[in-house]
C-alpha cells in the first residue's frame, strides 16, 4: 500500500478509536464488574464507627480462653507482651519519658481492635477466627484494660459505644516544624 | 599494602600482577549459560541486605540496603530495603485480583493482565521507611544502620488516576483505603489528593517484575510518603469519605509527642541526606585526595542543593549535585577533599525545593522529644580520627 493511504487509514482508524473512546466516556473498558458477594467476602473495614461491624458477640469469659489457646504464647498470658507488642495497661504514661502504649493506653477506636484481629492474627493464621470469637478475644483485652467490665458481652452495637480512653489524643501532621534557616 | 615477603598468598597474589599475565587469561572463563540470572561476582559476597540477628522475630521486621556499599541513585533489586508485617507472600499472578469499590460508579476486578494494559509510565522514586532511624540510643555505626532503611527504583505500572477514572469516583470520595494480600492485610488510608496526583500501581521494579519483598505482582507507589503507606501485594482499594482509622495508622505510624498527644496522618519523608563514603565502618588508609559522596531526597520534590561541612557543623560548602535530578528521587552528591591526617568531623545537610532544610537531631529533639520514633530526618556526622578510622559522631 503506499505510504500515502497507510497514513490515511491510520488517521481514521485514529479518529474512529477516539470517537469510541469518547462514547464510553474515555475509559478504556479493562477490567470487569466486581459482584456484590466478592465485595462482601473481601470487604473487611470496619469503620471507628464501627459500621460493617458483622452479626454475632463474644464474651470476656469466652475471650479468656481463646487468648488463652490463641494470643498468649506471643502476647503473655495476661498481655503483657512477649514476642507479640504488649496490650495491656501504660494508661497515664504517654507524656512520661518512657511511654507504654498498648491498646488501653493508645489506641483510639475500639472497633480497630476488631478489624486487626480478624484481618491479622493469630499471626500464624489470619482470619481464621470465628467473629464470634473475636468479639471475644476483643471483649478479654478491652476488660484487661479497664475498658469494659469482666462480665461484658461485646457485639457490633456495644463494641462500637466503647470509648477509648486515649481517643482524642491525637493532632494533625504539623510539619515543617523545625525552623532552623 | 604492606604484605609479608615470600609468603604463598603473596606469591599468587604476584603472578597475577604486571607484569605476568593472570591466570584468568590463561583459559576460557565460564560458558554462556553458566547463569541463566546474573548474580554478583563472587568478591562480592559481602554486600548483602543488613538484617540484625537479633530481632525477637522475622515475620514482622525490616531489612537494610548496605548504602554506604553502592554507587548511583539506583538501589539494585536484590538489595532493596524490605519491611513486612506478615512475612513475604508467594503470589500467583494469575490468581492475584485487585478489586477497586467502595465510592466509585463501577466497581470493578482487575486481574494482573488487565493492569498492564493500561497505559504505563516509568518513573524514578525513592522509598523510605518512616522509621529511618528512630530518636533515642543506641545510635547505629553505619549508613545503613542509621538510614538504610531507604532505596531508590525506577518504577513502571499505570498511574492509580488511570485506573480510577475507569471506576468513576462518586461524590464525597476523599481517601482510598489500600489492603494488601498479605497475611497481615495490611491496611492504609491514602488521601484523593494523592491518589489523584502521582500515585501509580507499579508491577516493575528496574526492568523486570517487582521482587516478592516489594509486592509481587502489584503494590501502590506514593511518591514522597512514608513506606508502608505504599501497599505491597495490592488486592483492595476501597474509596470512601473518611480514613479507615487501621491499626497501622493509628496505634503503629503516628509519632508520640512529650506532652503526650501523637500526630496522625504523617505522610511525607521531609528533606535528607548522608554522606555514604567516607562513612561508619570504613577506613582512609592514606593521606591526599578523598571524595566525599552521599545521597540526598526529599517527599517534598526535588533536592535543589546539599551543603557539606568538613569542620563540626562551622562552615558549610555546596557539593555538586549529580544528573539527573529528579523529583522524589535518590540525589547523589559529591565534593573532592584533601584529607591532611587531622581529626575531622564530616556532615551533610540536604535542602529542598520547598525552601527547607534538613536539620540536626538537637533541632529536631527540641520539638518531637526522644520518642517521636517516626520521620527522623537528622544530619548524621561521621568523625574521622588520626588513623583515619570513621565512626557516628553522634554516638
Amino acid at each position: 500500500m503506499p505510504r500515502r493511504n497507510l497514513k490515511a487509514a491510520f488517521v481514521v482508524g485514529a479518529i474512529a478509536m477516539l470517537a469510541a473512546a469518547a462514547q464510553a466516556d474515555d475509559r478504556y473498558g479493562i477490567g470487569r464488574p466486581a459482584t456484590p458477594a466478592e465485595i462482601a467476602g473481601w470487604n473487611i473495614d470496619i469503620g471507628r464507627d464501627g459500621s460493617n461491624l458483622p452479626p454475632g458477640s463474644g464474651s470476656v469469659e469466652r475471650g479468656r480462653t481463646v487468648f488463652a489457646e490463641q494470643c498468649a504464647a506471643c502476647h503473655g498470658d495476661n498481655g503483657q507482651g512477649g514476642v507479640g507488642d504488649r496490650l495491656v495497661g501504660g494508661q497515664g504514661t504517654l507524656a512520661s519519658p518512657k511511654p507504654i502504649r498498648t491498646v488501653g493506653s493508645y489506641w483510639p477506636y475500639a472497633s480497630t481492635l476488631f478489624d486487626y484481629i480478624r484481618r491479622a492474627m493469630p499471626q500464624n493464621a489470619p482470619q481464621s477466627l470465628s467473629n464470634e470469637d473475636v468479639y471475644a478475644v476483643s471483649a478479654y483485652i478491652l476488660s484487661l484494660n479497664g475498658v469494659v467490665p469482666a462480665n461484658a458481652v461485646l457485639d457490633a452495637k456495644s463494641l462500637a459505644a466503647v470509648k477509648m480512653p486515649n481517643r482524642d489524643g491525637f493532632v494533625s501532621d504539623p510539619r515543617p516544624d523545625v525552623h532552623n534557616h | 599494602m604492606a604484605g609479608v615477603a615470600g609468603s604463598p598468598a603473596l606469591a599468587e597474589q604476584e603472578n597475577n600482577l604486571p607484569p605476568n599475565v593472570p591466570e584468568w587469561m590463561k583459559a576460557p572463563g565460564d560458558p554462556m549459560g553458566s547463569q541463566p540470572y546474573g548474580t554478583p561476582s563472587v568478591h562480592e559476597k559481602g554486600v548483602v541486605k543488613n538484617i540484625s540477628k537479633t530481632l525477637p522475630q522475622y515475620i514482622s521486621a525490616s531489612g537494610r540496603t548496605p548504602l554506604q556499599e553502592l554507587d548511583g541513585i539506583i538501589t539494585p533489586n536484590g538489595l532493596f530495603y524490605e519491611r513486612h508485617h506478615g512475612g513475604v507472600p508467594t503470589i500467583d499472578p494469575a490468581e492475584h485480583r485487585l478489586m477497586l469499590h467502595g465510592m466509585v460508579d463501577r466497581p470493578l476486578v482487575f486481574t494482573m493482565e488487565d493492569i498492564r494494559r493500561f497505559p504505563s509510565q516509568s518513573r524514578i522514586h525513592f522509598l523510605e521507611c518512616s522509621g529511618n532511624p528512630v530518636y533515642t540510643k543506641p545510635y547505629g555505626k553505619t549508613a545503613s544502620d542509621l538510614v538504610g532503611l531507604l532505596s531508590c527504583a525506577e518504577w513502571t505500572g499505570v498511574p492509580l488516576k488511570t485506573v480510577l477514572d475507569e471506576a468513576g469516583l462518586q461524590p464525597g470520595a476523599k481517601w482510598i483505603v489500600a489492603e494488601g494480600a498479605d497475611a497481615a492485610a495490611l491496611t492504609r488510608s491514602i488521601p484523593i489528593e494523592k491518589c489523584l496526583d502521582d500515585a501509580m500501581l507499579v508491577y516493575s521494579q528496574n526492568g523486570e517484575r517487582l521482587r516478592p519483598q516489594q509486592g509481587y505482582p502489584l503494590r501502590l507507589l506514593l511518591p514522597g510518603f512514608e513506606g508502608n503507606m505504599n501497599v505491597k501485594w495490592l488486592r483492595r482499594l476501597k474509596v470512601t469519605a473518611e480514613p479507615a482509622y487501621s491499626r497501622e495508622e493509628t496505634s503503629k505510624y503516628t509519632d508520640p509527642m512529650p506532652d503526650g498527644t501523637s500526630r496522625e496522618f504523617t505522610f511525607y519523608m521531609e528533606a535528607k541526606s548522608i554522606i555514604t563514603r567516607p562513612s561508619g565502618g570504613q577506613k582512609l588508609t592514606t593521606h591526599g585526595f578523598h571524595e566525599i559522596t552521599g545521597i540526598a531526597w526529599s517527599g517534598h520534590g526535588k533536592i535543589t542543593s546539599v551543603e557539606i561541612s568538613l569542620d563540626e557543623g562551622k562552615s558549610w560548602q555546596q557539593a555538586e549535585l549529580q544528573e539527573p535530578v529528579l523529583t522524589r528521587a535518590l540525589t547523589r552528591f559529591r565534593l573532592p577533599w584533601h584529607w591532611d591526617g587531622t581529626p575531622a568531623v564530616i556532615q551533610s545537610r540536604a535542602i529542598d525545593e520547598t525552601g527547607y532544610t534538613q536539620p540536626t537531631l538537637a533541632e529536631l529533639v527540641k520539638v518531637r522529644g526522644l520518642n517521636s520514633f517516626y520521620h527522623n530526618n537528622a544530619i548524621w556526622p561521621w568523625r574521622i580520627d588520626a588513623n583515619g578510622e570513621v565512626t557516628n559522631a553522634q554516638a
